[in-house]
């Protein structure tokens, strides 16, 4: 027993140990099958182990901790109780928040904490930190077991037959291959459109058609009015939406359309426009371009009215509108689609054309 | 590491922990709301204050708008930006601008009240251009909330984020969180499209939905969180975000606690 303690202290000598072992030390060491062989490593004794108060203070310590764990468990009760979960409170850095719902959080993580931190503690200071060996068993198993196994497995291909029934094996093979086959017609599926109007149509061709055509007025999204020219200042910006579209919406209860003709317009010096990708697609300085990222579809509309940079927010693609619609900057593949526009008899603005390249993200057929 | 692990023996390190935990639990009580402040809007227009605020502007702005307000390299003419576009600059601190930058941010303003409008009476009686708003205009106390989220989602959101606190644009600027801001500025705002910022016309976004707007503004700055720490209201993103960084890092700071030998 005392073997185990003057390991290290016989090397340096420095600190006579206590003459009455104490805490866990006073127990007899244990011995029998299952006990380890102690390395041969120096053990360094810890205070508690040398020190009959420091084992003391660290009980008293980890009593507390045990202690304060079930007050906390009572004060969990008492905030259950006599909070409303409506109530709020201000902490700084965390700000307005419910006051119920912290009280609860800290209460009940202070309970499982102190339990843990008790549990910890007493384990490091006063539980045996001897240095023990236990040796690894070996990893691969031993011939007999590997002769065993190859046995087990030729006597169960011989009794079910596996092996003789050819036709079996071959039909449960041909079953098993031809199964992942709805699952390819399902994903196939995905796109396949409602819509008789557009039925027996690519991908491709339903993405490229949108709700706009000659003449249809364009109006504000949100208050579905219609827009003139002169209601856009220089550095204006207006998301819109194609006239038609809350009976579009009502007609199939989706959004696709929405999702496909959102626009937003915006106006700039005319002088400042660099190339369009139309002649003439704007009316005196106001452009329409697809609202719809062409990277992997978010909205966009952020957009820098000096600069005239629209930036998307999820992947950072930048488009230059002055320029075409022209991708500067980020991972889009395509620039922006930009919609003609022009002026009805009444002077409101309506688009000229349908979009002339598909909207929306990039898929197979576009590239 | 070391430190902390010979701290923790001592008897008032528990007393602490149990001190921090019931003062968490007794601020419940410390409830304390702000209420947004009232619009400070004047009516601006006559001569003497025309002429104070062109000597404030020579004084203080023409070194970068020109003597006339007619832009230099430095900065844009406001020949026709309107008192409300001075008003929103320089009663945000904004302007004059501490250094150039990509971005003009908040900060303490320079002037008073009555020099901002001064100057805002200025640069109006140079050429017509949009007002500061009346208190009229920037009552919401009728406004439909509701409207003024599908709005806000419409034309803010994309750079204000859904819950007004702000994004990054590109190279270096910003759309400012509109945590603190009141009515007044976030109409006028929409109204002169400050820095980057489109305009939003009140032809296109009538006054009835920039107050609609507001009072949905309005209403993000006071709403609690119930679920706890907000995070800056910016959605699992951010809360993977913590769990991966604060979280774990507090957790493997426990696990090595665990590890080290006791002494």
């Amino acid at each position: 027993m005392s073997d185990l303690t003057t390991r290290g202290s016989d090397n340096s000598g420095d600190k006579p140990l206590p003459e009455k072992p104490h805490g866990i030390l006073a127990r007899p060491e244990y011995e029998g099958p299952g006990a380890l062989t102690v390395a041969d490593v120096e053990h360094r004794p810890r205070r508690s182990d040398l020190d009959p108060k420091a084992a003391r203070r660290v009980e008293r310590q980890i009593t507390l901790m045990f202690l304060l764990s079930m007050v906390m468990v009572v004060l969990f009760v008492i905030a259950y109780v006599s909070l409303n979960s409506t109530q709020t409170v201000y902490i700084p850095v965390l700000g307005l928040i419910g006051a119920q719902n912290v009280a609860l959080g800290v209460t009940f993580g202070a309970a499982i904490f102190f339990i843990g931190a008790g549990a910890i503690q007493w384990a490091k200071k006063l539980m045996p930190d001897v240095e023990v060996v236990q040796d690894r068993h070996r990893l691969a198993s031993t011939p007999d077991q590997d002769a065993a196994a190859a046995a087990q497995y030729e006597r169960g291909k011989e009794e079910s037959g596996f092996a003789a029934y050819r036709i079996l094996r071959r039909t449960l093979i041909g079953a098993l291959a031809l199964f992942p086959i709805p699952l390819v017609v399902l994903v196939r599926d995905m796109w396949t459109n409602t819509d008789p109007a557009l039925e027996g149509l690519s991908p491709a061709e339903i993405l490229s058609e949108t709700a706009w055509t000659d003449g249809l007025p364009i109006v504000v999204d949100g208050t579905y009015q219609p827009i003139r020219p002169e209601d856009i200042p220089v550095g204006g910006l207006v998301s819109a939406l194609p006239e038609n579209i809350r009976e579009i919406q009502k007609e199939f209860h989706n959004l696709n359309e929405r999702g496909k003709s959102a626009i937003i317009l915006v106006r700039m010096d005319p002088g400042e426009i660099r190339s369009q990708q139309g002649d003439g697609w704007d009316y005196q300085g106001i452009l329409a371009f697809s609202k719809i990222c062409t990277h992997v579809g978010c909205p966009i509309a952020l957009y820098e009215h000096r600069t005239h940079h629209l930036l998307c927010p999820c992947h950072q693609s930048t488009f230059d509108l002055a320029d075409s619609g022209n991708v500067i900057f980020g991972p889009a593949a395509r620039r922006m689609p930009q919609l003609p526009i022009g002026v009805n008899e009444e002077g409101f603005l309506v688009a000229r054309s349908d979009f002339q390249e598909p909207v929306g993200p990039s898929f197979w057929e576009r590239g | 590491m070391k430190a902390l692990a010979a701290h923790r023996r001592h008897p008032l390190m528990a007393l602490a922990l149990l001190l921090i935990a019931l003062g968490v639990v007794g601020g419940a009580y410390g409830v304390v709301t702000t209420q947004p402040t009232a619009a400070d809007t004047v009516m601006v227009g006559d001569q003497t204050q025309i002429e104070e605020g062109r000597r404030l502007y020579l004084e203080g702005c023409s070194s970068c708008h020109g003597l006339n307000a007619e832009g230099t390299s430095a900065g844009p003419t406001l020949i026709g930006v309107g008192a409300a576009a001075v008003h929103f600059q320089v009663a945000t601190g904004r302007m004059p601008l501490a250094a150039p930058g990509a971005q003009a941010p908040v900060k303490k303003p320079d002037y008073t009240a009555e020099e901002t409008l001064a100057m805002a009476a200025y640069i109006a009686s140079l050429a017509p251009g949009p007002a500061i708003p009346t208190a009229e205009q920037v009552d919401y106390t009728n406004a439909d909330v509701a409207e003024g989220g599908i709005l806000f989602r419409i034309n803010c959101a994309q750079c204000h984020q859904a819950a007004g606190q702000g994004g990054a644009l590109t190279q270096g600027k910003y759309a400012p969180s509109l945590m603190n801001s009141t009515p007044t500025q976030i109409y006028e705002a929409m109204l002169t499209g400050p820095q980057n910022m489109p305009i939003f016309s009140d032809q296109t976004l009538p006054t009835e939905d920039k107050q609609a707007i507001i009072a949905y503004v309005m209403e993000l700055q006071q709403a609690p969180s119930p679920g706890g720490m907000s995070l800056g209201r910016l959605g699992p993103v951010v809360e993977g975000l913590f769990l991966w960084t604060a979280v774990l890092a507090a957790f493997l700071a426990a696990a090595v606690w665990i590890g080290i030998r006791a002494r």
